[in-house]
């Protein structure tokens, strides 16, 4: 029977289960009837619970379990006997068996497998048939106990919120467990590179060149893994270049769109940078490598400096760009807590309403404004695609911004397309940049909330 | 005095104006970016055709209309060599090389012509086909010295015209620049949104309403409340290492999958859903957890009656802009294996598929001119996407928000 029939027939009982427990609810209740403690859908729900959640836990544990019992049914058939005795060769066979037998191979290559096809065909369906039964079972037996203890003082609505409120806490560990996954798979794949290399050549080496060679004898391609060279070009285009973009424009549109801007205007221009926020990186990347790359080349010809085609200035001012809306919008909410009397004091002084900006509003709002920057900054690093179709991939220590270089974001994208083997050093070092790139926008974030967490105090 | 004053209100004028361009530099450059995509892009929806003469009778095509009729049928246009007949019948109407005018893939509208009316095979038929990819640039802007003398001398003899590329809106990738379309790359992106929606909604809302009105005051809360803002602030990059740890490395599912996309897109836009959920929730206002109490509805029944619906268009909103940052998110979908070259829309949730940012990304690493405009067409598809999911956004926040 096909799990999706399966799932439909359980359904279906479900259905059934809560209209008859509705119904045995509503009856007890009937005219002169004893009151009920819950409303009759809640015995509805409660029954039809008990027939669909055991069946369906069930089912889940039988599709993990059953692949195991196919196979131990196989092996004990007389077809079996023959098959090689080392794990891996005997594990081939299976497996090409098992795709023969559910129809993803046409036909088998290796004629023990062929053989072996009818058996699991067979034993595949046995097992499937006898999962279905059970679930069946299981759904009857289920709905069965659940409605005999439909009684009039039975008190089904506790029990039905009890679950949900399991669901919904459930639900909300999703995120504790995403976290825990990010920094266990981050840790466990950083700590075998690490086994290969070691941390302080990883943190302070400064020759990077990841591709490991597949002889010995072949010249270049020896694997350093000396990092320094890619932090350097992540904090020079995301930190310096866009930041040297973002802050004057975005904090300059914040004071303009809050302080001067008439209401028609700031309804108009505050979305229009709120699009720059929402454009896809891929099309910053895009414009970037086609549009000012070339421009930014030229610009360094003229100026008579080492240009190359992919230059940290040409991700650096696309990225700042991409950025303005943040800042501008951090800036814009710490601007707009600054208590009014402030600003009405400044004014009343005889204060013009630049003055007032520059020596009451920005000092005041300086805490938030910081936290937003920070925040800015930790985007603007772990930005991957208009470093990726911008920057290069050369590993350059350089402060010529008209030359390329390359991050770590770039590096990890680098690293991991195409083939991988996933235990080489070069697979592995995608992780540990990962982890560096993780722990540094983590502290990057906990500093900025810190920040504005204080400086709203501050105020209350 | 009177100079200081004026000095101050100079400065006044000048900060003012300073702000003015800064915003004004913000918008120009947001206009720069769309022109130069329009312009560059809206090529890429046209098509240059060309006129040509097929003469099946003389031509070495063995294939008898009989066959074409009943079963059988595509077996014989399988093997007959449609694709050479083309290719003469270019070079015989176009002289030596007019092979290279017609497009790589134009055989296949042949056959699907002959597919239709078998007749048609009887005798000489006229053809508009596309035009390669050389051909077609030099039509539109400037090509290369020898696709530029054709077009010049069939333009003049009134072989060419123009039409709307309905092939780039129907099809898939490709290696020919005159044949590549985004269905495909669309049809991955609306599965991949499906697993992200289907997971990232459902498990958001619900942790929103855990938070904001079960949960207890406690280092659990905490610990979750940390892990949400975290996960908010975390490179989207760093969800695809985990997707390729996780789902790839260990659950072995399918590598390229939207399967893996979706589940990858769900961790990355669940913290924004439960986020913006807590402030819908937050503003429904206590009187009317109050009032439901009071008339003795349980805890569960006063969120999932009353506070949940009120407190549903703002969390509409909210999912709507995550899934838009969702739909034009590429970095951790390269990390899964999501760049494949895809010539077939994908069936089901575990093929192979791409989406359209990968696909941009895709074109825009191809040597040959003809992608240029291919890949800022995408684009366009792309933001027209984008902006109609923001619009709904806004559309939904003006048109339910209400001021308790």
């Amino acid at each position: 029977m096909p799990l999706s029939l399966l799932l439909f027939l359980i359904a279906g009982l479900g259905g059934v289960a809560w209209l008859s427990a509705r119904a045995k609810a509503s009856a007890l209740a009937g005219v002169g009837g004893p009151r009920l403690h819950s409303v009759p859908s809640y015995h509805g729900w409660y029954v039809a619970l008990w027939a669909v959640v055991p069946a369906l836990l069930f089912l889940l544990v039988w599709q993990i379990v059953s692949p195991a019992l196919v196979t131990d049914a196989v092996l004990g058939t007389p077809a079996a006997s023959s098959l090689p005795a080392d794990p891996m060769g005997r594990q081939s066979i299976l497996d090409e068996a098992r795709s023969v037998a559910s129809g993803e191979l046409a036909g088998a290559f290796n004629p023990a497998a062929e053989a072996l096809a009818p058996a699991y065909r067979e034993a595949g369906s046995r097992y499937a048939l006898i999962g279905a039964v059970l679930a069946v079972i299981l759904a009857f037996a289920g709905g069965l106990f659940a409605f005999t203890r439909v009684r009039s003082d039975f008190r089904a609505r506790t029990k039905v919120e009890r679950l949900v409120m399991a669901v919904l806490f459930l639900a909300s560990l999703i995120a504790v467990l995403t976290t825990l996954g990010i920094v266990l798979s981050l840790l466990f794949e950083s700590m075998r590179f690490f086994a290969q290399v070691s941390p302080a050549e990883f943190l302070f080496g400064l020759n990077w060149s990841p591709q490991t060679a597949l002889r010995a004898d072949q010249a270049g391609s020896s694997g350093a893994f000396g990092a320094i060279s890619l932090f350097w070009g992540t904090i020079f285009i995301g930190a310096i270049i866009a930041m040297i973009v973002a802050i004057p424009l975005g904090l300059m549109s914040a004071i303009y769109l809050t302080q001067y801007a008439r209401p028609a205007a700031r309804r108009w221009l505050k979305p229009a940078l709120e699009i720059l926020a929402g454009v896809p990186t891929v099309v910053y990347g895009y414009f970037a490598a086609l549009t000012v790359a070339p421009a930014v080349r030229d610009l360094g010809v003229t100026l008579g400096l080492p240009a190359s085609s992919e230059s940290a200035l040409a991700a650096g001012l696309v990225m700042g760009v991409m950025i303005i809306p943040f800042v501008s919008s951090m800036a814009d909410d710490s601007i707009a807590a600054v208590p009014q009397a402030m600003r009405d004091g400044s004014l009343a002084l005889g204060a013009t309403p630049s003055e007032t900006i520059r020596q009451v509003l920005l000092p005041a709002a300086l805490p938030g404004v910081v936290g937003g920057i920070l925040l800015a900054v930790s985007r603007a690093i772990g930005e991957t695609m208009i470093v990726v179709m911008a920057a290069g991939l050369a590993a350059n220590l350089t402060a010529n911004p008209f030359e390329s270089v390359t991050t770590v974001t770039v590096q990890i994208v680098q690293l991991l397309t195409g083939d991988q083997e996933f235990d080489s050093a070069k697979t592995l070092a995608a992780f540990a940049l990962g982890l560096v790139l993780f722990v540094v926008t983590l502290l990057l974030n906990i500093a900025a909330l810190s920040v504005v967490k204080r400086y709203r105090e501050a105020y209350e | 005095m009177r100079a200081r004053i004026r000095r101050r209100y100079a400065a006044e004028r000048r900060f003012k104006w300073l702000g003015f361009a800064a915003v004004a530099l913000s918008v120009g450059f947001l206009a720069f970016l769309l022109v130069s995509m329009a312009s560059r892009g809206l090529g890429g929806f046209v098509e240059t055709r060309v006129k040509l003469n097929i003469d099946f009778a003389a031509s070495d095509l063995f294939l008898d209309p009989a066959t074409l009729k009943g079963e059988g049928a595509e077996a014989a246009l399988a093997a007959a060599d449609i694709e050479g007949t083309v290719a003469a019948a270019a070079e015989k109407q176009f002289g030596p090389g007019g092979a290279a005018i017609v497009s790589e893939a134009a055989w296949l509208r042949v056959r699907e012509a002959i597919r239709e009316k078998p007749e048609t095979l009887a005798g000489k038929t006229e053809f508009w086909l596309p035009s390669s990819s050389a051909f077609d640039t030099a039509a539109k802007s400037d090509g290369d010295p020898p696709s530029e003398a054709a077009y010049a001398k069939l333009n003049a003899a009134g072989g060419v015209s123009r039409g709307f590329n309905w092939s780039f809106l129907g099809g898939s990738d490709a290696t020919d620049p005159t044949a590549v379309g985004i269905w495909g790359a669309l049809k991955g992106s609306l599965l991949t949104m499906l697993v992200t929606i289907g997971l990232a909604f459902p498990i958001g809302v619900l942790s929103a309403v855990y938070l904001e009105e079960y949960a207890p005051r406690n280092r659990w809360t905490d610990l979750i409340e940390v892990s949400i803002n975290n996960l908010a602030a975390v490179p989207s990059i760093i969800f695809g290492l985990l997707g390729l740890a996780v789902f790839l490395n260990v659950m072995h599912l399918p590598r390229s999958a939207s399967l893996v996309g979706g589940l990858t897109l769900a961790l990355m836009t669940m913290p924004v859903i439960v986020i913006a959920g807590r402030n819908a929730i937050k503003s429904v206002p206590p009187s009317i957890r109050d009032a439901a109490l009071g008339v003795g509805a349980s805890k569960v029944q006063v969120v999932f009656h009353h506070v949940l619906p009120l407190a549903l268009p703002g969390i509409l909103t909210g999912t709507i802009i995550g899934m838009a940052r969702a739909l034009g998110e590429t970095a951790p979908l390269l990390m899964i294996g999501m760049r494949a070259f895809i010539a077939t829309p994908p069936s089901g949730i575990s093929e192979p598929a791409t989406v359209l940012p990968v696909q941009i990304f895709l074109w825009s690493d191809e040597v040959s001119r003809g992608f240029v405009e291919k890949t800022s067409a995408a684009i366009i598809v792309l933001l027209v996407f984008l902006l109609a999911m923001n619009g709904l956004a806004i559309y939904l926040r003006n048109k339910f928000e209400r001021r308790w």
